[in-house]
């Protein structure tokens, strides 16, 4: 008899490990906003918090305030967002075009940020107009690609990513002319940085208007999350289940889109956790959407948090995050993937 | 009695242009317990044709009947639950367990935003348990053998408790053994009722199961009728151009069969 609490991946039931990583996110989450420059103590945070609710004598140092609701707090939901928002992105799209190796960049969003950012730096120069392009430019992009790819009758999946890789080459050759006609001591370095990617430049005003996108985008992902399941069978299958493939497939694009805009306007461009974390979701859970969807979230938003506290306590100055999300990831991939037992 | 499905004057070209059409004038009906075997050399349509019966393919002319209605005024999901199709097709880059494949089945009784509840995957066991392969859910399609896997699609289809199945070549890649299990199991289908379309490669499949037997050749159905009038020497010589005799075994068979000559 079919039982829903079936053991799948590493043979762990799906309920128990949700527990058990959102225990370990909440854990990862306390841990970020204790660690930094200042270490703040988990019952001062504590106090801190409820200060705001209830009449508490301030026993601490009102920089302290200043640090975990102006510094850590964003960055701290920043984080959740993002790794989150580029996890689940990166399994829909990889279920969309039935192949392990995609990232929520195959369709060129960070081929565009990346150029709306190089244009903002080199003609504005401050964080607002390149999130604002940096944004703008990675929809332009994507949507070029979307355009390009209804241009061919035949098969859309493969002609999306055709059409990304030629779009990508486009807008990356041209944040490459920009970088070699900037300014080689300022806006170099600038444009070159932020490629890096950071979550450096979280505000509160930011998550305002980010954090809403990337919630909407994740809660339509996990809505629609088994249907994910009837396209990774491929086109035809899917409509002869009676799947309207043409509407679901534009869905996943324009969610992951927006998300991975979002995120990428926000933080720059952070590779590897869209790619990497949809597969360690199915080490552990298995391929079916319905729960890797979910478990994508939980484990993006952990390891982005916690590669964060490390990008900003490890060393002196902080180390761009796109670096470490591949330092740190890299190894315990290669560490997971021994303990695989069939594919993917 | 109305035809659980009703084909009049079916065509349909990949370009505009009705001059190349890759086929056309096809007509045909299935009522319950029907199977009705579509044979015919390579690259003749039958892919095409199942595909625009099952409304994976639009864009055909013609009529399409399921149950009456004609399926070009019907939702997809509708003509899903009335239809089963079994693909040509290559197992998934991703490891789903069987039974995950085949609770797909149950897509157009579902709404967009739900996943299959206790009774979706109840009626994905029992289409298991029809085709014989229950020990099989907790097996990834990756490690399936091609009869496994055939018989999962089968299962799949089931599963979506359609009034007629649809199957492209299905005893195709399969050894004998597998061969003869899946043609068991899609008559045992027909007895219950279920109407069958299916294309198939061997012309003693048609002799072992069929009702009816259509010739698809020069881009329509050269023949249509009972297995052993469309099944001849002469139209086996027209449609696959080799010299075939068309044989009455005895020994307990007691049907006829095909015996090409080189």
């Amino acid at each position: 008899m079919y039982s829903s609490g079936k053991k799948v991946g590493l043979g762990i039931m799906p309920g128990k490990l949700m527990i058990f990583l959102t225990l370990l996110l909440a854990v990862v989450a306390v841990a970020s906003l204790m660690l930094g420059q200042l270490t703040i103590p988990a019952a001062t945070i504590l106090k801190i918090f409820a200060s705001r609710l209830f009449p508490i004598e301030q026993t601490w140092a009102p920089t302290l305030e200043s640090v975990l609701f102006d510094v850590r707090l964003p960055r701290l939901y920043a984080g959740i967002l993002v790794g989150a928002g580029l996890s689940i992105s990166g399994a829909s799209f990889q279920g969309l075009f039935r192949n392990p190796l995609v990232s929520p960049h195959i369709l060129g969003v960070s081929a565009g940020a990346g150029l709306g950012a190089a244009l903002a730096i080199l003609f504005f120069g401050n964080i607002i107009a390149i999130q604002f392009f940096s944004f703008v430019f990675s929809l332009i992009a994507v949507s070029m690609t979307y355009g390009l790819s209804r241009v061919y009758r035949s098969t859309p999946v493969l002609m999306l990513v055709l059409s990304g890789i030629i779009v990508g080459a486009l807008f990356s050759a041209s944040t490459s002319l920009l970088k070699y006609i900037a300014d080689p001591v300022n806006n170099m370095p600038s444009i070159v940085f932020w490629l890096l990617g950071s979550l450096n430049n979280a505000s509160n005003k930011d998550m305002v208007i980010v954090g809403p996108i990337i919630l909407v985008g994740i809660t339509v992902l996990l809505l629609i999350r088994w249907r994910i399941n009837l396209l990774a069978m491929g086109e035809e299958d899917a409509r002869a289940l009676g799947v309207d493939t043409g509407r679901i497939r534009l869905t996943i694009i324009v969610c992951a889109t927006m998300i991975s805009a979002a995120a990428v306007s926000i933080a720059g461009i952070i590779g590897w956790i869209g790619l990497v974390i949809p597969h360690i979701g199915r080490l552990l859970v298995g391929p079916d959407n319905k729960h890797l969807l979910p478990v994508a979230v939980l484990v993006g938003a952990s390891y982005l948090v916690a590669v964060d506290t490390l990008a900003r306590t490890a060393i002196e100055s902080e180390i761009p995050i796109g670096i470490l999300t591949a330092m740190v990831g890299a190894p315990i991939f290669a560490y997971l993937l021994r303990k695989t037992r069939s594919g993917w | 009695m109305i035809p659980l499905v009703d084909v009049q004057d079916l065509a349909f070209s990949y370009t505009n242009d009705p001059a190349h059409s890759v086929f056309r004038d096809v007509s045909f009906s299935i009522r319950r317990g029907d199977i009705f075997c579509i044979l015919g050399p390579n690259g003749t349509g039958k892919t095409t044709l199942l595909k625009c019966v099952c409304n994976v393919f639009q864009g055909w002319r013609g009529t399409i009947r399921l149950d009456g209605r004609e399926i070009s005024s019907m939702k997809t999901s509708d003509v899903s639950k009335g239809i089963g199709y079994v693909p040509q097709n290559q197992v998934p880059s991703f490891p789903f367990q069987v039974r995950d494949i085949v609770v797909m089945g149950r897509a157009p009784h579902l709404n967009v935003f739900s996943s299959p509840a206790k009774k979706d995957r109840r009626i994905a066991c029992a289409a298991m348990e029809t085709v014989g392969i229950l020990s099989l859910e907790e097996r990834p399609c990756t490690m399936l053998s091609g009869g496994e896997w055939q018989l999962t699609l089968i299962a799949r289809a089931l599963a979506q408790e359609p009034r007629v199945m649809v199957l492209d070549e299905p005893t195709s890649h399969l050894d004998l053994g597998n061969q003869v299990r899946i043609l068991r199991v899609v008559k045992g289908l027909a007895e219950g009722g279920m109407g069958i379309v299916m294309a198939t490669h061997f012309p003693d499949h048609a002799f072992i199961a069929a009702t009816e037997v259509a010739i698809m050749n020069k881009r329509s159905f050269a023949q249509k009728g009972p297995p052993e009038e469309v099944i001849t020497d002469f139209n086996m010589r027209d449609a696959y151009g080799v010299d075939v005799k068309v044989i009455q075994v005895g020994e307990g068979i007691n049907r006829k069969a095909c015996f090409p000559s080189l």
